[in-house]
């Protein structure tokens, strides 16, 4: 069967400098991947990168054979949470219910039977009894749970979530997980942006490892292994096994 | 003050040019109030005031070739937003920076037009507008652009909607995001031509930001947010239009000021948002930790 992703010898620019080089993977339908690298690393840009939201220098990225455009309607994403304007005039459901807009098409409205799936994906993440709020009235981890059930509602192969574990309460952030992990077991392919190595190992079946280029990519023993680990981390590795990051 | 308010409405029942004034300025209120909503939710406002700025340009050379200022309007207004995104995409030029750049210079070139071309425009008219002399061909085309403008809204309303909230979200499922921007872009630029006989060039951004700004703290929807927006935009401009009858005064300082009227009422009175009600709040929560 063909990859779910296939990217092969990417490269990113930004004004000249170099944000991600040399990126080459493959990686099949039902895995739950987690891309995980220093700040600054290029790890949301690699993501964008392979969506083609930023223009990439070099290149070649296929979906299941096909290119970005044939599938961007298969694509869920959820964004950093410091990219939405959470006084935006819209409600809880309204939300979800973007996630039904790909495929309703140009000119048309969702219709009643759109509504009740986008509750019924509120309800997967536990939510719905606060359809009616603003989504700035909610918590960090209330609103990721929000626009996780957006991305359910798109009914996607691919999901793509950046740093969807950042000021999330413990609570939250296992609801979202174990929903990640059942998405995965359904066959679609799962990537998250993470920078938490303390639960990299639990979370996930697969890593990527980057520090601009690739370092590592394989299964979650084969990457993270100390003597990987420290050549993107270089030495901030070993303090952190200090502090007690288990590896 | 009540007897002066039925005089008003029988002096416009009355006068032609005064329902002529009266109905350009209460479809521009609307139109304005509607298409503002995008602009303040896109933080857009700057982009809105020079759009406006930047169609003195195309309306100078459009009265020299003879045509309708609505054709050479869009096509100023559109050079110029392609030319702002042009320079921010090209260099480490920050957007607001290019935009302020951008509609000076077009702002510029048309001060100089008008004024070389020694055209039959009055200046002085286009930057401050002059609702008594709007003919019943000039009402006709602004309606006729106040109907193209809601029906554009009407019909992109889930595009505008999701790609103002989360643009990352509309590129990734394959919205053509910069195709929405241009969209806007060109009925922002018909609502300034509209907009040039009530309030001017030079005011069309109050028109656009105050009314939009006002209904935004009053709502947490969208689609509820333009309803009221363009009710404040066309209220401005009837009280506007009355004070500016009553006093002898221009009338796109006061359907401006009118407007602002508005927004500090919402500012302080606003259920949700105002400044009343959240320090009442805050003196309350902190009885009660005292309490």
């Amino acid at each position: 069967m063909s990859n779910a992703i296939h990217v092969e010898d990417l490269h990113v620019s930004y004004h000249g400098n170099i944000a991600v080089k040399d990126v080459s993977f493959k990686l099949d339908a039902g895995n739950l991947l987690g891309v995980i690298g220093p700040n600054g690393a290029g790890k949301s840009t690699l993501i964008k990168a392979i969506l083609q939201l930023i223009p990439k220098d070099n290149g070649q990225i296929m979906f299941y054979d096909k290119t970005v455009k044939e599938i961007r309607k298969q694509v869920a994403y959820v964004p950093q949470r410091n990219d939405i304007d959470w006084d935006f005039p819209i409600t809880v459901l309204e939300t979800v219910l973007l996630g039904t807009y790909p495929k309703i098409g140009m000119f048309k409205r969702p219709k009643k039977s759109d509504k009740e799936w986008a509750y019924e994906c509120l309800k997967e993440v536990g939510m719905e009894e606060f359809y009616k709020r603003q989504i700035g009235e909610l918590s960090g981890g209330q609103q990721q749970r929000v626009f996780l059930a957006r991305a359910l509602a798109q009914k996607a192969e691919l999901f793509f979530l950046d740093e969807p574990f950042v000021g999330v309460d413990l609570g939250s952030e296992e609801t979202i997980i174990n929903i990640l992990k059942q998405l995965s077991s359904q066959g679609k392919t799962v990537t998250v942006v993470h920078h938490d190595l303390s639960k990299a190992e639990s979370y996930f079946n697969k890593l990527l490892l980057i520090n601009r280029e690739l370092i590592g990519f394989g299964s979650v023993h084969e990457v993270f292994r100390p003597e990987i680990m420290e050549k993107a981390y270089k030495g901030q590795f070993a303090f952190m096994k200090e502090i007690g990051v288990s590896v | 003050m009540f007897g002066e308010i039925i005089n008003y409405f029988n002096y416009v029942m009355e006068y032609e040019y005064m329902q002529r004034a009266f109905l350009t300025s209460v479809i521009v209120g609307i139109i304005c109030g509607a298409i503002g909503c995008f602009i303040i939710l896109r933080g857009m406002a700057l982009m809105g005031d020079a759009i406006s700025h930047a169609v003195l340009p195309g309306v100078a050379l459009s009265y020299v070739l003879g045509i309708n200022f609505f054709f050479g309007a869009v096509v100023s207004g559109v050079l110029t937003t392609i030319g702002i995104g042009y320079i921010s995409q090209n260099s480490r030029i920050k957007n607001d920076i290019a935009i302020g750049i951008m509609f000076t210079f077009a702002f510029s070139i048309g001060i100089i037009w008008v004024t070389l071309l020694k055209s039959s425009t009055d200046l002085y008219h286009i930057l401050f507008g002059n609702l008594l002399v709007v003919r019943t061909s000039e009402l006709w085309a602004t309606f006729g652009i106040g109907v193209f403008v809601l029906v554009m809204i009407y019909l992109f309303y889930k595009e505008l909607l999701v790609s103002s909230f989360d643009p990352t979200m509309s590129a990734a499922y394959g919205l053509p995001n910069k195709m929405i921007h241009y969209l806007l872009m060109i009925l922002l630029t018909m609502v300034t031509v509209a907009s040039i006989q009530t309030v001017g060039i030079v005011l069309v951004v109050a028109m656009l930001i105050t009314p939009a700004a006002t209904a935004y703290l009053l709502t947490d929807r969208l689609w509820i947010m333009i309803y009221l927006s363009s009710g404040f935009g066309a209220l401005s401009s009837i009280v506007g239009l009355f004070f500016s009858n009553r006093f002898d005064l221009d009338s796109g300082a006061t359907i401006v000021l009118t407007a602002t009227s508005m927004f500090i009422l919402a500012f302080i009175f606003s259920p949700k948002q105002g400044v009343l009600w959240r320090s009442i709040k805050s003196k309350s929560t902190k009885s009660l930790a005292r309490g």
